[in-house]
């Protein structure tokens, strides 16, 4: 885990008293809403249905327990008990009080959090694997890359104001778990020569207009990856569109311009930028790089386990994946619970989650962007009691990737800008599919639901999309099919009219039946979808 | 309040500012105003005439200003570089770190305000053209980078 | 008829204009005709609302009902929380909001 040095520290809580100024003078209507909005968005405070709601950075997804129990009481203390884990792997409260929020921001800052750039115009927080520095496959733990960037782009001061948002990804395994060619920028550390470095993809997203990002560099060599997103960043800064906010992200100057001139561009602006000591020295990566080295694990432990209880078994099965070192394992803690709303997780969960990682995962945590959680290092001999733990939390649920894994944004429940409830729906598909011998008979399936254009529910990636749509004031739903975040990118296809919320169950019910009908041995839903094409699904569906 | 903010030593330019069209096609003007969505590089062959540089903020969410004068720094320009337009108090301090020098915005800024911002951050992340040195310079003085 | 919403500046609660100040319960909202402009700036420069704006809304026989379904739901808060709405005993208010 990164550790804050005096530097960092001073940084955050400067930004905490800007921000209580700010406050005061909103409140003392020395500033007016038009002029206050930009100011709050920049950290993470936004207007929505029911209240203010304040995003907390999670950067690269990575907390210690005594973070995470920071979260649990500000959501006890602040809010309702209760705080939501994001697809961009951050937390928000939904019940805010304007005047609170500073005092809010005090307390994360104890803790060396904040919610800096969560919102606005400007670079976000960087995301990353959830299992960075545990995963058998990675070239590097990509997170002291991660932290690099998080520095870098924190009051950026020629890129805080850019045409739109700007998300950035760092990876560095074969197997993408975070999306990354589903990002702004997206960087996959690779080593070639033994040298690490960078392949570099631009120009993906979700929102209006979907977009797998092309790759413009294969290798920026590790001491120069911040002059050459410097150079990436101004090209779009530069040139990006203004004119409408629906086509102002980084994507569409891309496909604008065409990979090509993008990348001849961005080679053109490194070129002047990459003698301008621009990049930290390598010492300072080196500086990082002890933060996550790994923690001190017991050697010689025991890969066997227990599976004498049924009930253990099944989850055990779902939820544990392969750690690199003997004896230990990868704990997901499902955030889907049946009937649950995805991603939310109470103040006593919360607490719970911190104490486990404090006695049982080197006191580390990390948040998905499938908005479940991770015990990153658990020992073998330890699963039992977790897992006794998490059942009685209501933490149990044995559905990771599965059709029940539902990723759903807030949607019009919460959110001021959805048009459509993403949460209901989540809800009614999770119990139709509730058994599960069925789900797993049905495999890995990932349904993603957004309630508008504006996909934080990525429905673009979901195996199964869902986007909630305004049918004269009714809330409508379209299907899409064939969509990935993972390695093999891809945006959905939508299969045809939308439907009610309860229609688009069974229409999600008679896609899996024709999966369960047509599928050849070993073929998932999506090598289904994709050998037999959108036409049979169709027929299926309105047939 | 404050209409005209300056930290250069000695009087500011005040000669009125051209248009880049106009600057670069025959004018012997030393002082020129760059447009959001023009192109700073036009001005790079003229440099070492040009007294003053002006770069227009059509709203104060619009960063390409900053892109503008921080190109001209990376160049090697030391004249006058000026934001016009949209300035607003909580903008000043990237203003500044982007290599302006002087600023006058269309509402005028509160001086307690501005110094209060532009005295808030003791330390910068980025190495960018205004000499400040970055945290992890600081952190490692050895190196001679930062 | 036209109402008037926006949310409280210090709170961020939902509230609803009643003729002589702000309510939280929808029940208590006035007909503003075409005042509603003017209400809205006068009270947002007293710092009594943040983000108000007009909406249409209808009288029915359970009182007053907003046009849209984002207003329903401000009314009465998230459907998938009924705790934590305005009407934390009733397990069907949701289906107010369709």
């Amino acid at each position: 885990m990164y550790r804050y040095d005096s530097y960092d520290q001073s940084i955050v809580d400067t930004r905490v008293e800007e921000f209580r100024d700010q406050t005061q003078r909103r409140l003392a209507g020395q500033l007016t809403e038009d002029q206050f909005k930009p100011l709050r968005l920049m950290n993470g405070l936004y207007l929505q249905l029911h209240a203010y709601m304040l995003r907390v950075a999670i950067p690269y997804g990575t907390l210690s327990g005594k973070q995470m129990r920071k979260l649990g009481e500000i959501a006890a203390k602040y809010d309702k008990g209760y705080g939501h884990f994001t697809t961009r792997q951050n937390l928000q409260y939904n019940w805010i009080k304007l005047a609170d929020a500073p005092e809010i921001l005090a307390e994360l800052a104890t803790v060396e959090m904040h919610a800096i750039q969560t919102s606005g115009n400007c670079i976000r927080n960087i995301s990353s694997d959830q299992y960075a520095g545990v995963a058998a496959d990675e070239v590097a733990d990509p997170r002291p890359w991660a932290e690099l960037l998080r520095q870098w782009s924190t009051f950026h001061p020629e890129f805080t104001y850019l045409p739109r948002k700007f998300k950035i990804a760092v990876i560095a395994s074969e197997e993408d778990r975070s999306a990354m060619k589903l990002h702004d920028i997206g960087l996959k550390l690779v080593k070639r020569d033994g040298q690490i470095g960078a392949e570099v993809y631009a120009g993906g997203g979700m929102g209006r207009t979907p977009m797998v990002a092309p790759q413009i560099s294969d290798f920026v060599p590790e001491d120069e990856i911040i002059s050459y997103l410097e150079a990436c960043l101004r090209v779009y800064n530069r040139y990006g569109r203004r004119d409408n906010k629906y086509k102002a992200r980084i994507k569409i100057l891309v496909h604008e311009l065409g990979v090509d001139e993008y990348k001849r561009q961005v080679e053109e602006e490194f070129a002047h930028m990459r003698i301008l000591g621009l990049n930290p020295p390598t010492e300072e990566l080196n500086r990082i790089r002890p933060f996550f080295a790994n923690p001190a694990y017991e050697q010689g432990l025991s890969d066997d386990l227990d599976r004498s209880d049924p009930a253990f078994a099944l989850w055990a099965d779902r939820q544990v994946a392969a750690h690199k070192q003997p004896g230990y394992a990868i704990v997901n803690i499902s955030l889907k619970p049946r009937g649950g709303i995805p991603g939310d997780a109470s103040a006593e969960q919360i607490e719970l989650a911190a104490e486990l990682a404090e006695n049982y995962s080197f006191d580390e945590l990390r948040v998905t962007h499938a908005q479940n959680l991770v015990l990153p290092h658990v020992k073998k001999a330890d699963l039992y009691t977790i897992w006794q733990k998490l059942d009685a939390a209501g933490l149990a649920e044995a559905n990771l990737d599965l059709i029940t894994d539902i990723i759903a944004c807030p949607g019009l429940d919460y959110c001021s800008l959805a048009n459509a409830r993403s949460i209901p729906l989540a809800q009614k598909l999770s119990e139709r599919f509730a058994s599960i011998e069925q789900q797993k008979d049905l495999g890995e399936l990932k349904v993603k639901i957004s309630g508008c254009i504006n996909a934080c529910g990525h429905h673009h990636a979901g195996h199964i999309g869902v986007l909630g749509v305004d049918r004269k004031g009714v809330e409508n739903f379209q299907l899409s099919l064939g969509g990935s975040g993972a390695e093999d990118a891809a945006v959905g296809q939508i299969t045809g009219p939308g439907f009610s919320e309860d229609g688009v169950v069974d229409a999600i019910e008679k896609v899996t039946d024709l999966y369960l009908a047509q599928r050849e041995e070993g073929e998932r839903f999506l090598d289904t979808y994709r050998r037999l094409g959108m036409k049979p699904f169709k027929e299926a569906i309105y047939g | 309040m404050v209409e005209f903010l300056s930290f250069r030593e000695g009087e500011a330019t005040q000669e009125p500012a051209v248009t880049v069209e106009s600057f670069t096609g025959q004018s012997n003007s030393t002082a020129v105003r760059i447009e959001a969505g023009e192109d700073a590089r036009e001005l790079l062959p003229y440099l070492d005439r040009l007294s003053l540089v002006e770069v227009n903020f059509p709203a104060f969410g619009d960063g390409r200003g900053y892109s503008a004068a921080r190109i001209l720094r990376e160049a090697g320009y030391a004249g006058e570089l000026r934001a016009v337009g949209d300035v607003l108090v909580d903008q000043l301090v990237a203003m500044r770190r982007c290599g302006f020098d002087s600023f006058r915005p269309d509402k005028a800024l509160d001086d307690d305000a501005a110094e209060r911002a532009l005295n808030r951050y003791a330390d910068v992340y980025q190495k960018t053209v205004d000499g400040r040195r970055p945290v992890w310079a600081k952190r490692h003085p050895e190196n001679v980078n930062g | 008829m036209k109402i008037l919403t926006g949310n409280d500046l210090g709170t961020g609660d939902v509230i609803w204009w009643a003729g002589d100040g702000w309510s939280r319960q929808l029940a208590d909202s006035v007909d503003v005709g075409d005042k509603g402009e003017e209400l809205a700036g006068a009270e947002e420069a007293a710092l009594r609302v943040v983000a108000p704006y007009v909406i249409d809304a209808t009288v029915t026989d359970e009182g007053v009902r907003p046009a849209h379904i984002k207003d329903r739901i401000r009314a009465l808060g998230p459907t998938v929380r009924p705790d934590l709405t305005l009407k934390p005993n009733d397990a069907d208010a949701g289906n107010w909001v369709i």
